[in-house]
């Protein structure tokens, strides 16, 4: 069904810089692209509101296209050496926990020839039993196997060596002891014939080579690999339990050829070894590190603590880091050239797809007096979700019959494309990391209206209310802090800007604390720690811990996110609830039906006089919209005292009618009860907030997702669109606001 | 877990009847076992063309295969649709045609 896909080298680009796009087509030979500025991608005929701008660019007009493929699946690599390539006889072995054991062969330590067949491999086999295979190149491939199968999830020491003398191979698969279970151990013998592959050391995969002849990966392993150490010689199984549990063996074993330790370097690219040749390496594709070793003994729960107690990788089958695509056309962006979204449309047959970017203005100047922060973090967050298909639950959370969308059914059939971090791996490990360094088919103009496309609907209005606007990105905030933003008279959110990181967060507190003004026009907001690292530019990662509404737990003892080494979860949990920056943090989550608002009894404090000027006082807000029919809903957003909402602030309306679908999240309830429904309880209810800050600025919150869906409505002739453009003009001029003061 | 009654055809017309919903609390019942029901086997549509154009599909066994398609049945209006998909689970979950 997809015919075109594509992805860029940075969605926050500069004006006066250049962006690179990469193109990958599926069948057609040729294909058409054009620069458009996104207005609104929005493209429901009943809604009618689709706007977007052809912008004359020289990349527009026909390109000749092909496939790139994708090395999809992590693993660890150590280039070539002569250490390697002189063996002789030799140990290899690891202490390992495979997920998917009986998923087909695996690799886990190879040095390995594909052509002609030379080298080793310690591996699970097809039976899904520990092997060593050896090839001597001429053809003659031997597989020794213990015969018996893996379980799942749990610890084994696993080692193979060969003698090249006698050419007998030993393979050994010995459990970790558990106190309630019967594992079963193997061991095996037979004979072989070994030649060095002269090649690469792989961990968690046999090599391979992509259709454009780029060096891949094959046979991945799904699980964690712990202590892998090569040495010298036969070595007898005491001697390989020494080694496997001696941190730094080349001290106290001769022999020893390569000893990575994967408590190291965490948080890089870098695997170290501790051997005397120093064979580091690196891993590909992001696989999960500061992981619970086979030695963990939960005494702690923080990596940096006790690294020695999580040494090891987890590996997946389907990690992504950076498609590697080859650049199709780059694009000079002019220095004069407008701040907004923008997207290089591509059309081939009858398939049509987006690349997505945003054009900052250049450096040091800005355009506008209000900046649009675009949600980017939140958008890769939910990057390529795959959850319509995974997720037993989701129809009945979301009220629907699923409704696939062409790029659904092109990611369902296209594992190398990646998941998000609403999705669990293919061996039902949660997923940690996401990246934009690939296709996302779901941040574009035409897709369903949640996240990027849901944010056009705020595009639009303030195309159509004539209100200019610069755009920034999250990632420039987090690089930038306060500094991105301080230039700003206002700044507004999107629907949803839900993953935030630390310096996210400190950037957008200081920027309120002092003269900003934050107009936060969604729901959800401020909501998970996520992390960033120059090591890895262009991927988040996010720790699930503890609780939050999510559609995958997060594995004990691995709650710290590897990045940064910080405690990952809700900022709720971590000294900085949405209710402390913006006043309303979310309460609630209902996808069938919205609600609508009434004003409250502080909406006519003079404070706030200047947000319902032209709105009556009985007047009902927000009873339509185009998601759920109402401008409250999807996740809604509440205040709470205890959680932080200043004590100044003032709650100008208030949400009612909410259907039995929208229920309290967990995170707010310590039991569950009956009656925690939009129909039965008062805690179901969005609440739009106002409060000023001490240096003058001022905060707006509607505290709704569904709240730009109500934008548009009557040809944004309507008092949704009116009050926010209220809000709007107030928060361009810069009179200062003035705090009052906090009764004591 | 909530067995559905084949005999409630009254539920059934209220369904067909309303398939966009909301329903009654009995019908409730029986559309969420329906939503619940494995993922594997699961009929759902696809939509072709924006607005305009759907087409029934099932969820497939394991991640990568190919997502099965029903070229004969291809629906210009989306409650037609949905009321295929209720037929179908209807079927997958008690054994019988809906009456």
């Amino acid at each position: 069904m997809k015919k075109i896909l594509g992805y860029c080298d940075d969605w926050s680009a500069v004006a006066g810089g250049t962006v690179s796009f990469k193109i990958s087509t599926y069948g057609p030979d040729r294909f058409e692209a054009t620069l458009v500025r996104v207005i609104c991608g929005d493209v429901d005929p009943a809604h009618g509101i689709f706007q977007e701008e052809e912008i004359d660019a020289p990349l527009n007009g026909e390109h000749k296209g092909h496939l790139q493929p994708i090395d999809a699946g992590s693993y660890a690599v150590v280039p070539q050496s002569s250490s390697m390539d002189e063996l002789g006889s030799f140990t290899v072995q690891a202490w390992v926990f495979p997920t998917t054991p009986a998923k087909g062969e695996q690799g886990i330590i190879t040095n390995w020839q594909n052509d002609r067949g030379a080298g080793f491999a310690l591996m699970i086999d097809g039976s899904g039993a520990i092997a060593l295979r050896v090839g001597d190149k001429t053809g003659k491939v031997s597989d020794v196997s213990t015969g018996v199968p893996l379980a799942e999830r749990r610890w084994y020491l696993v080692s193979g060596s060969y003698d090249s003398g006698t050419g007998e191979i030993t393979v050994r698969q010995t459990p970790v002891e558990a106190t309630l279970e019967k594992l079963l151990a193997g061991e095996a013998t037979g004979t072989g014939a070994y030649s060095s592959a002269s090649a690469p050391l792989m961990f968690a995969a046999f090599p391979d080579i992509l259709s454009d002849s780029r060096p891949s990966s094959a046979r991945h392993f799904n699980g964690k690999i712990d202590r892998p150490r090569l040495s010298a010689g036969v070595l007898p199984a005491h001697d390989i339990a020494a080694i496997a549990a001696d941190e730094g063996p080349s001290a106290r074993h001769d022999g020893i050829i390569g000893a990575w330790d994967f408590s190291q370097v965490i948080g890089t690219h870098d695997i170290c070894d501790t051997g005397p040749h120093g064979l580091h390496g690196r891993t590909v594709n992001l696989p999960s590190r500061g992981c619970k070793g086979y030695n963990w003994t939960g005494n702690e729960q923080n990596f940096r603590h006790a690294p020695h107690e999580y040494g090891a990788i987890h590996f997946h089958d389907d990690d992504l880091y950076d498609a590697g695509w080859e650049t199709t056309f780059s694009y000079d962006i002019p220095k004069d050239f407008k701040s907004g979204a923008y997207a290089v449309r591509l059309r081939a047959d009858d398939d049509e797809s987006y690349v997505t970017f945003f054009v900052r203005p250049p450096k040091g100047k800005t355009t506008a007096k209000l900046a649009f922060l675009a949600s980017t973090v939140t958008y890769m967050a939910y990057s390529n979700y795959h959850w319509l298909f995974h997720e037993r639950f989701a129809e009945v959370t979301e009220a629907f019959w699923t409704t696939l969308q062409k790029t659904d059914v092109f990611l369902q059939e296209h594992n190398e494309f990646g998941l998000s971090t609403y999705d669990n791996h293919s061996d039902h490990s949660g997923v940690r990391f996401a990246s934009r360094l690939r296709p996302i088919l779901n941040m574009a103009p035409g897709t369903p209206c949640w996240s990027f496309n849901a944010d056009t609907h705020i595009l639009g209005w303030l195309e159509n209310q004539n209100i200019d606007y610069d755009v920034l990105t999250d990632e420039d905030l987090h690089n930038e802090g306060v500094a991105a933003l301080e230039p700003y008279t206002a700044v507004l959110t999107g629907t949803h800007p839900e993953y935030y990181t630390t310096p996210m967060l400190e950037g957008l507190h200081q920027y309120i604390e002092g003269k900003g003004r934050l107009i936060y026009l969604g729901g959800n907001g401020f909501i998970w720690r996520c992390a960033m690292s120059d090591n890895f530019p262009g991927a988040i990662e996010l720790r699930r811990a503890e609780d939050g509404i999510r559609y995958r737990n997060e594995e004990p003892g691995e709650y710290y996110l590897e990045l940064t080494g910080e405690y990952g979860g809700l900022w709720r949990r971590l000294g900085l609830p949405p209710q402390a920056l913006v006043g309303v943090g979310t309460i609630a989550c209902g996808f069938d039906r919205s609600g609508y608002y009434r004003r409250t009894e502080q909406s006519f404090d003079p404070r706030v006089a200047f947000i319902f000027n032209g709105i009556g006082e009985d007047e009902i807000i927000g009873d339509f919209g185009f998601l759920g029919d109402g401008a409250s809903g999807s996740e809604i957003d509440a205040t709470d005292l205890l959680m932080g909402t200043p004590a100044q602030a003032l709650i100008v309306a208030r949400s009612e009618g909410h259907s039995a679908n929208t229920l309290i999240c967990p995170d707010e309830i310590g039991f569950h009860y009956p009656a925690m429904d939009g129909v039965q309880s008062p805690l179901v209810r969005a609440e739009m907030t106002f409060f000023e800050s001490p240096g003058g600025g001022a905060v707006f919150s509607v505290g709704s997702i569904a709240w730009a869906a109500s934008l548009p409505h009557n040809g944004y002739d309507n008092n949704v669109s009116h009050l926010t453009e209220n809000v709007m003009r107030r928060f361009l001029e810069v009179t200062p606001f003035k705090i009052p003061a906090t009764p004591g | 877990m909530y067995e559905i009654d084949p005999s409630r055809t009254d539920l059934v017309d209220e369904f067909r009847n309303n398939p966009g919903g909301p329903y009654s609390e009995e019908l409730t019942l029986v559309v969420n076992r329906l939503r619940l029901m494995p993922m594997q086997d699961k009929h759902v549509l696809v939509c072709t063309k924006r607005g305009r154009e759907w087409i029934l599909a099932k969820i497939p066994p394991e991640r990568g295969a190919k997502v099965e398609l029903f070229k004969d049945q291809v629906f210009k209006n989306y409650s037609d649709g949905v009321w295929e998909v209720f037929k179908r689970r209807w079927k997958t979950v008690t054994g019988q045609d809906v009456r």
